[in-house]
């Protein structure tokens, strides 16, 4: 902040951070080693990271072979990516009229959608489960997805994004015959890649590891999330061999935490410009 | 005015008007909002006032009944104390710790994208899987943890078998988690403060850092401090994963927090009439926290 250092100047700077670091990265770091490691070292209690027996092969072909982990890693990319598409294709068109038209009872709309990002998503679940409970939808993606399919908070994003759009651009595709769908379509749409980007990027990191809702309606293990699928995988299968439990919990960590490397600044502009939602 | 140069473009889309058109936009959004949101929140606030439970047939409408056993349950005292503590213990020292990293990634040019990048890992980070780790990290036999304490000749406490440590450790989880999500809150505070101001405290005689740290950065970050305190608040008050996932509750409802209290009474022991009754307990905690902090921030952010 206050102009170049040297090397030595910055080094108190840059010894505290590290060592923060290396707080922050420990469970990664053990996570990681145990997965590598057999039994016999897991339970030495030594404080080596490096194995001295190599055990990859074992520990993660004991998650292949006990649980369908692969069948959960698919089942969280459908379900994120349902409640993404609903998401979208319900608060794009709703976060435009907001933004751009006129009309009675905009106020009144708007105002319920700042009263919904009140509402922690825990209040609405008794009495959707009973519903989907009597609908025999239990085990089923659609009680996985269908109550996340609105996201107030996208809508609040998109209104404030489309407000900046010009009227000009609007006021011209109308001049040009498109109706207001095909506005939606064609012109908002195409301007709203950033502000979609951020808000699945958001979206997705919720869903990908949430636990509440699927443990409440998702009892059979097909259907199993990554995040139900390391916890029945704990309480089940693994039982104190933590070094298949660590393989397990790599697994269902590494897609995320990939994606977020690769693209790191647009993860923290997503995330921190939703952070409203928390 | 604008309604002037309406009636040319009212020509062109002859069937619906601007009104009906943005009201067949918002139809989906607004089906989805009444079924999935808003009709669900009213029916808690309905099923708290009635002894329903899933499977039972019949539910009566019992008052104010589910609300006076509240009062007189020990367990959901104990869950709320706990929640309070464990709120008390995480927000302060996850903002804290915040907004130590984000001074100190300011401070200099170098590390900048790296530091930030390991501290925002836990964010994306799946917590059932990582709550294993620290698990794993913090066993009272096996740990790492305990062996470094060990080798230090230090105590070696059982971090979550313990009804002293589990509050403590499932805290510090939370704080590990919401640390660089705070941290990224806060450098976007610090970047918008002009630099101009702090060669002109300097010129004023604000020698140290920590003058001018008091006299600038501390009054101009103050509107993203109150935000970053109120979703901080909200986040912790709302943990549930790493209590499911390493305690649940236990030992001996040591670790009880809210939320998970609903999750059991009402989809554990169905007992759903009066898990609604904590539901709407909660929305109003959570709800009178926000009004708290956005009364606060009116007046902080007028800088006195």
């Amino acid at each position: 902040m206050y102009g170049r250092r040297s090397w030595f100047a910055d080094l108190p700077r840059l010894a505290i951070l590290g060592i923060c670091a290396a707080v922050v990265l420990l469970p990664y770091a053990w996570m990681l080693a145990v997965s590598v490691k057999p039994r016999s070292e897991v339970f030495s209690a030594a404080l080596s990271l490096l194995p001295e027996v190599w055990y990859a092969a074992e520990n993660y072909g004991r998650v292949f072979a006990e649980v369908p982990i692969g069948r959960y890693l698919v089942n969280g990319v459908v379900v994120c990516g349902l409640i993404l598409a609903f998401q979208l294709a319900f608060a794009l068109p709703a976060g435009y009229a907001l933004a751009k038209l006129r009309f009675r009872g905009r106020e009144t709309l708007f105002a319920f959608v700042m009263l919904g990002l009140l509402v922690p998503a825990h209040v609405p679940a008794i009495p959707l489960y009973i519903a989907f409970a009597n609908a025999g939808l239990l085990n089923t993606y659609t009680a996985l997805a269908a109550p996340f399919a609105i996201s107030v908070f996208a809508i609040f994003l998109f209104r404030q994004f489309f407000r900046a759009l010009p009227d000009d651009l609007i006021a011209a595709a109308r001049i040009d015959g498109m109706g207001e769908a095909s506005i939606v379509l064609r012109v908002a749409l195409p301007n709203a890649w950033p502000a979609a980007t951020a808000f699945a990027i958001f979206s997705v990191v919720a869903h990908w590891s949430d636990l509440f809702w699927p443990l409440i309606v998702v009892t059979k293990g097909d259907l199993y999330t990554p995040a139900l699928g390391v916890l029945y995988f704990r309480a089940e299968e693994a039982g104190d061999d933590y070094g298949a439990l660590m393989a397990a919990a790599t697994l269902v960590t590494v897609p995320l935490v990939a994606a977020f490397l690769l693209a790191q600044r647009r993860f923290i502009e997503g995330i921190t410009m939703t952070g409203l939602k928390g | 005015m604008v309604d002037a140069a309406r009636p040319a473009v009212a020509f062109r889309t002859p069937r619906f008007g601007e009104g009906a058109a943005a009201w067949l936009l918002s139809l989906p959004a607004v089906a989805a909002y009444l079924l999935l949101l808003l009709i669900p929140t009213l029916a808690v606030a309905a099923l708290s006032f009635t002894d329903f439970e899933l499977g039972l047939p019949g539910a009566r409408f019992v008052g104010f009944e589910n609300y006076a056993e509240l009062l007189r349950d020990r367990g959901f005292a104990k869950s709320v104390g706990n929640t309070l503590v464990f709120v008390g213990l995480v927000a302060p020292a996850s903002i804290a710790a915040g907004l130590g990293l984000a001074l100190l990634i300011e401070a200099g040019a170098r590390g900048r994208t790296f530091f930030r990048a390991i501290f925002f890992l836990p964010v994306v980070s799946m917590i059932v899987a990582m709550a294993t780790a620290w698990q794993y990290l913090l066993h009272p036999t096996i740990g790492p943890v305990n062996a470094a304490l060990r080798a230090l000749g230090l105590g070696t406490p059982n971090w979550f078998g313990s009804s002293d440590w589990v509050l403590t450790s499932l805290g510090f989880i939370s704080i590990w988690e919401n640390a660089g999500f705070n941290m990224v809150l806060i450098m976007a505070g610090l970047t918008a403060i002009p630099r101009e101001l702090y060669a002109a405290a300097e010129i004023d005689g604000a020698k140290s850092a920590w003058a001018r740290f008091r006299l600038v950065t501390w009054p101009l970050l103050g509107p993203t401090m109150v935000f970053v305190t109120i979703i901080t608040t909200i986040r912790s008050i709302r943990t549930f994963d790493t209590v499911a996932t390493l305690t649940q509750g236990g030992p001996n409802k040591a670790s009880e927090l809210i939320v998970y209290t609903i999750y059991q009474e009402g989809f554990t022991f169905l007992r759903m009439g009066y898990a609604a009754a904590m539901t709407v307990v909660f929305l109003a905690a959570v709800l009178a926290l926000m009004l708290i902090q956005t009364r606060l921030v009116e007046r902080r952010v007028h800088y006195g």
